[in-house]
């Protein structure tokens, strides 16, 4: 049928279930070819290459870790010599925290909050696709520039003076601290989507109460990094300023201050960890809710720990900073804010348990890596309180017994629901099951390669072994732990390699998945899998917590839409009653040369500060014609 | 797992040359302040170790625990419910009733740390990439002052306090086995003290990422008794041995004449740069170049000859030297003791 | 699935305004993410500040002409912009369309003074640390006052076009109009730190 076809003002209720699937597909649709792909601004198509690029990124980063620990097998081991080895870790620490970690997280956010919701697509779509450009830019900047020996050196925390003008020799901290740039830049963007999708475009009758537990971790994390990337935005410009032309801030010769680099920093890179964390918790949530087969335990509780997981998640950045010599009364306070944190985590920890405990455990793929999660990571939570401690992290402060906290905390903690919310919502992504049998063999593989990798780095750090050293000598007596560790490393590859075949496989080979495979209450399983370019033939209307659990036969939905105009559903914030039928912004090519200009802007401003000038001007040309109005029926109003 | 948790063992060797299981250990604490940081990690360690069975316990019955057949997501009881609630009220409050013990445990292990001594033996100790200037200070007889780079004695029993500070980047000074750590930053001065409770040697390392070779930035602490500790001040303020045969004494020349003078000193000779290490008293210590090399004179000859390759981006330079007057200087280095 | 229609919603508005507006909502987004960028700007001068054994760090306090006539014109430039909120809500085209050019004008205004401004600071960026937060301070400022006029601008060249009688462009005049006021409101405690502070 075509567009001439159709009344302008007609409605949904014009058309049968068959011939509205087909419009609202060439509605919404993405058109093939190259300039398709390039203008998409479908939440799904952008979530998935988050996805995939950031699992890219992840595999690139484990295979540094790899290199590190072929290093660090033996003492005086000479695989890598210093200056790589450094490179290698500030890549390894960079591209984990910066290019996998936080963009995975809000990848999934992107293509399953709309979903969760019962929307059409992410609110500002188009900023969206820039998003991804511009992440993809600076991903690509910095394995550019470690492929040319170019790679930054200073730790992924870039401490002045060794990042600095008289320290940092070369271009190796400026790309880094443009990196972040790049990299803060989108997480920013899809962090204020995020607020609006959920804010304002929650299906009618998502009261606040309703909302799925995986929206609110990504509603808070979104806050979270409005309020705390700022930070390291602004510290990465006033090092790149230092560096580039001649400014003082970290210059204590000339009133600067070296420790205002690491307040800076931390006040950013604290709530980043919970930034990581919060929607790993979210997907715990929802992988529990559905495996247990009974509705969360504790759903008040659990929303108000990630917001006191938030809130005091900007109360603690000083706890890095423990041995600088700070003023007492301030290390007391951060050392009692540390310890609180672990309150809110604890009652995640409980109502969890309570779920299972008074559920029907169902043992499949995403349950498991759960029940791998909360072994491991109440050890990283446990350690955390022992580093929250002044005095006992006088001693294990840069050792190796923080390397195995914040990686008990990363993977056993983010990286473990990670990938069981891969196993989770893989059907509803890509259409096919992963592989169970598979599965089981990932999970096991990685939990006992991880345990085996990371506990005795605990160990290690208090015999005495620093971070970050390249290698160190057998007078020290580190030679057989590291190579024990060396070799359990080569079990948590396997495991890794192990799930890339499974994802890839299943991809091709894996069974059909029908809409709701595991029997789940949200919203995303109403709809085919993968779902229609328009996410819902007709918006959902909600009015429980678990709508395919209440009312599993029939789902309640909206009628009244536009057929001649990508429309979708504005509620308001706290009862999601409905109160305008807004247009969605169509495809556009802009997003992405609007990327490519600032991408030109960026990167020259390494290398001239005047490029901020003339490369603003392109960059203005690409958002002016992004944001004029083409006259298409979106603009009606 | 090997001897981590035996810090006894540590104990055992006193004067290692090569090392020696726990003289970098927070395990094997040999000093009051590191100690008591042990009793403290132990005390953590036990009760995260309780909490966290109490977690697995309850974990594997709940997933394991028998329960009547049934798929269907189950009706909610409000009564069950307020159960459920109840009890996660009660592990919180327990949550908090721990860490707040932990917190004031905590609290009262800082303020044991640093006790304030009339007696206390007070060092200035300067980081440099990759190497630490020591300073013996004597407030009231300038003439006793002396550097001792990368080592560290100190008597037995008495407080010392170490006043930190560094002019390049930051390092952080930690000796595991006799206290917790602390960052020298530049433009900030900081202090940590610390008390050797048992004559030995331990070794403490820049614990703060400083650039290319922070893996080599080591230095020792050698506590020893307070008579030799004298001894060992009185040899140290004195000037440099003379050279006591020709070969000695072409590298003494060597060494004056060469490019070695611009950068470092020898008290009692021309050579007075400051750039690098003091060698007055080189061959008396027990490493060279940041505890890279056990000091003999075959290390110190492979040192000059090539510092690059076994420290590379070192702010030692190769020298150009012949191999006789390279045999000649490290005779002389290796006379200074 | 099947569906069941359960609600009609074809009588909504085809476009929502405020608080019913997801631009509205954005707006706020970025404010609350660059009003923390100037937040920290702030503690970081206060931070420097606080480390000083005297302020300023070799220099005198910048004189206060430019600056001080900058804000007269911000905070005048309140009152037509809360004019064109008020019209824009009535959805009056001809008053809106003189209104943005008035506050066209009244956002390149401020620019002017703003030229003088940096060099009455009285001190270099690359003096010293206080020179490089007050540039610092000046240039976020200023990059907020550019990036809105040229909003202003194309905002302004679109109303007297076909597109501009439109209630959606009437959302967009909102929007710039609640984001000059941020301008104006951030550009106060920035004002306080630089000229105020180092005088008392």
């Amino acid at each position: 049928m075509s567009t001439s076809d159709i009344a302008p003002d007609a409605r949904d209720t014009a058309l049968q279930e068959k011939a509205l699937a087909e419009r609202l597909a060439s509605l919404w649709a993405t058109p093939r070819g190259i300039l398709g792909a390039l203008s998409t601004v479908d939440h799904k198509i952008i979530g998935r290459r988050y996805i995939v690029t950031a699992f890219i990124f992840l595999l690139l980063g484990g295979v540094l870790a790899l290199a590190i620990r072929i290093q660090l097998a033996r003492p005086e081991n000479r695989f890598l010599g210093a200056d790589i080895y450094n490179q290698v870790f500030t890549v390894h620490g960079s591209n984990m925290m910066f290019l996998f970690a936080v963009p995975v997280m809000e990848a999934f956010g992107v293509y399953l909050v709309p979903l969760m919701v019962g929307t059409r697509n992410i609110a500002f779509p188009r900023l969206n696709a820039f998003s991804y450009w511009i992440y993809l830019a600076g991903g690509i900047t910095l394995w550019a520039a470690l492929a040319l020996d170019m790679g930054p050196d200073i730790g992924w925390f870039a401490y002045v003076p060794l990042s600095g003008p008289q320290f940092g020799a070369g271009k190796r901290a400026d790309i880094w601290a443009q990196m972040i740039t790049f990299t803060e830049l989108s997480a920013l963007a899809v962090a204020v989507e995020i607020v609006v999708t959920v804010f304002k475009q929650r299906a009618p009758g998502m009261s606040l109460d309703r909302i799925p537990l995986f929206v609110w971790s990504m509603l808070v994390t979104s806050f979270l990094i409005i309020m705390a990337m700022p930070a390291i935005m602004v510290a990465s410009t006033t090092l790149i300023l230092d560096r580039l032309v001649g400014t003082h801030f970290y210059n204590p010769a000339e009133g600067g201050d070296v420790l205002l680099w690491q307040h800076l920093f931390w006040f950013f890179g604290h709530p980043e960890v919970y930034i990581i964390f919060l929607p790993a918790v979210g997907m715990v949530s929802s992988i529990v809710t559905t495996f247990a087969r009974r509705p969360i335990v504790g759903y008040l509780p659990l929303v108000l720990a990630l917001f006191a997981t938030g809130i005091l998640a900007f109360g603690l950045w000083v706890h890095h900073m423990f041995v600088v010599g700070l003023p007492r009364v301030g290390e007391s306070f951060f050392t009692a804010s540390s310890m609180a944190i672990a309150v809110p985590n604890g009652i995640q920890i409980f109502c969890w348990l309570a779920t299972l405990w008074d559920g029907r455990p169902q043992f499949r793929t995403p349950l498991l890596f759960v029940v791998a999660f909360i072994i491991t990571f109440v050890i990283g939570g446990l350690t955390g309180v022992m580093v929250a401690s002044v005095p006992l992290d006088t001693q294990v402060h840069d050792t190796y017994f923080v390397v195995a906290h914040f990686h008990y905390v990363l993977i056993g903690g983010a990286v473990f629901p990670l990938l069981g919310a891969v196993y989770y919502w893989y059907p509803k992504i890509v259409g096919r099951m992963m592989n169970e049998r598979l599965g089981r063999w990932v999970v096991a593989l990685l939990f006992v390669g991880f345990n085996l990798t990371f506990f005795p780095m605990h160990i290690l750090g208090l015999i005495g072994m620093p971070r970050r050293v390249y290698t160190y000598g057998p007078e020290m007596h580190w030679g057989g732990l590291n190579l024990f560790v060396s070799l359990s490393a080569v079990i948590l590859a396997v495991g890794f390699v192990l799930f890339f075949y499974d994802a890839i496989r299943s991809a091709f080979s894996g069974e059909i998945a029908p809409e709701n495979p595991w029997g789940a209450p949200t919203l995303e399983w109403a709809t085919s899998s993968p779902p229609p370019s328009c996410n819902f033939e007709r918006i959902p209307v909600v009015s429980g917590s678990y709508p395919l659990w209440e009312e599993p036969h029939a789902l309640s939905v909206a009628t009244g839409l536009r057929i001649n105009r990508r429309e979708l559903l504005v509620t308001s914030i706290s009862d999601a009653s409905p109160q305008a039928r807004e247009s969605s912004p169509r495809n556009s090519i802009w997003p992405f040369l609007a990327a490519i200009a600032s991408t030109v802007m960026l990167l020259s401003s390494i290398f001239s500060p005047w490029a901020v000038v003339w490369g603003s001007v392109p960059i203005a040309v690409t958002l002016i014609m992004w944001f004029w109005p083409k006259g298409t029926p979106e603009d009606i109003s | 797992m090997r001897s981590g948790f035996k810090p006894l063992l540590g104990a055992v060797c006193a004067f290692p040359l090569s090392g020696c299981i726990g003289w970098q250990s927070a395990l094997s604490p040999h000093g009051a302040q590191s100690g008591s940081l042990l009793r403290l990690i132990w005390l953590f360690v036990v009760v995260c170790a309780v909490v966290w069975i109490l977690v697995i316990v309850v974990l594997a019955v709940a997933l394991f625990r028998r329960r009547p057949i049934g798929n269907e997501p189950p009706l909610l009881e409000p009564s069950r419910e307020s159960r459920l609630n109840g009890i996660i009220a009660a592990a919180t409050v327990m949550t908090v009733l721990v860490i707040g013990t932990l917190t004031l445990v905590s609290f009262v292990a800082t303020r044991g740390l640093d006790s304030a001594d009339e007696n206390v033996l007070t060092l200035r100790m300067r980081g440099f990439q990759w190497w630490w200037e020591i300073t013996y200070l004597d407030a009231s007889r300038p003439d006793r002052i002396f550097l001792s780079p990368n080592e560290i004695h100190v008597p037995v029993g008495r407080p010392v306090r170490v006043r930190l500070s560094a002019d390049d980047v930051i390092h952080s000074f930690w000796v595991p086995s006799l206290a917790g750590k602390k960052d020298l930053i530049p433009g900030r001065d900081n202090a940590i003290t610390f008390t050797a409770t048992r004559p030995g040697v331990y070794r403490g390392q820049c614990a703060e990422f400083c650039g290319l070779q922070h893996a080599h930035m080591a230095f020792l602490v050698i506590a020893e008794t307070p008579q030799s500790f004298e001894a060992w001040r009185r040899s140290q303020i004195a000037e440099a041995a003379s050279p006591s045969n020709d070969e000695e004494k072409r590298g003494q020349s060597v060494f004056t004449v060469k490019a070695c003078a611009a950068c470092h000193t020898v008290r009692g000779t021309s050579a007075s740069g400051s750039l690098g290490p003091d060698l007055t008293h080189v061959a008396s210590r027990r490493y060279i170049a940041s505890g890279l090399l056990e000091t003999t004179r075959g290390s110190l000859a492979a040192w000059i000859a090539d510092p690059q390759t076994l420290k590379p981006g070192s702010n030692m330079p190769s020298v150009p030297l012949s191999s006789d007057e390279l045999r000649d200087v490290s005779a002389y280095m290796a006379s200074l003791k | 699935m099947r569906h069941r229609a359960v609600l009609d919603v074809s009588d909504l508005p085809m476009h929502g305004l405020e608080a019913a507006s997801p631009t509205w909502w954005g707006t706020f987004g970025f404010m609350l993410l660059e009003g923390t960028g100037f937040a920290l700007v702030i503690a970081i001068y206060l931070y420097l500040l606080s480390l000083a054994p005297q302020w300023p760090i070799g220099a005198q306090p910048p004189r206060l002409g430019p600056g001080t006539i900058l804000t007269v014109i911000l905070v005048i430039s309140i009152v037509p912009n809360y004019w064109i909120l008020k019209w824009a809500r009535e959805r009056d085209l001809r008053k809106v369309r003189v209104g943005i050019v008035v506050m066209s004008l009244l956002g390149i205004a401020p620019i002017i003074p703003r030229a003088f401004e940096f060099p009455a600071l009285g001190i270099s960026w690359d003096s010293n640390a206080y020179g490089s937060i007050l540039w610092t301070m000046l240039g976020l400022h200023t990059t907020h006052i550019v990036t809105d006029v040229a909003d202003t601008l194309v905002l302004a060249a679109l109303m007297f076009t076909r597109h501009g009688d439109n209630p959606r462009r009437f959302g967009d005049v909102q929007d710039n109009a609640l984001y000059w006021n941020f301008v104006v409101l951030t550009w106060l405690p920035l004002y306080i730190c630089i000229y105020w502070l180092p005088r008392l």
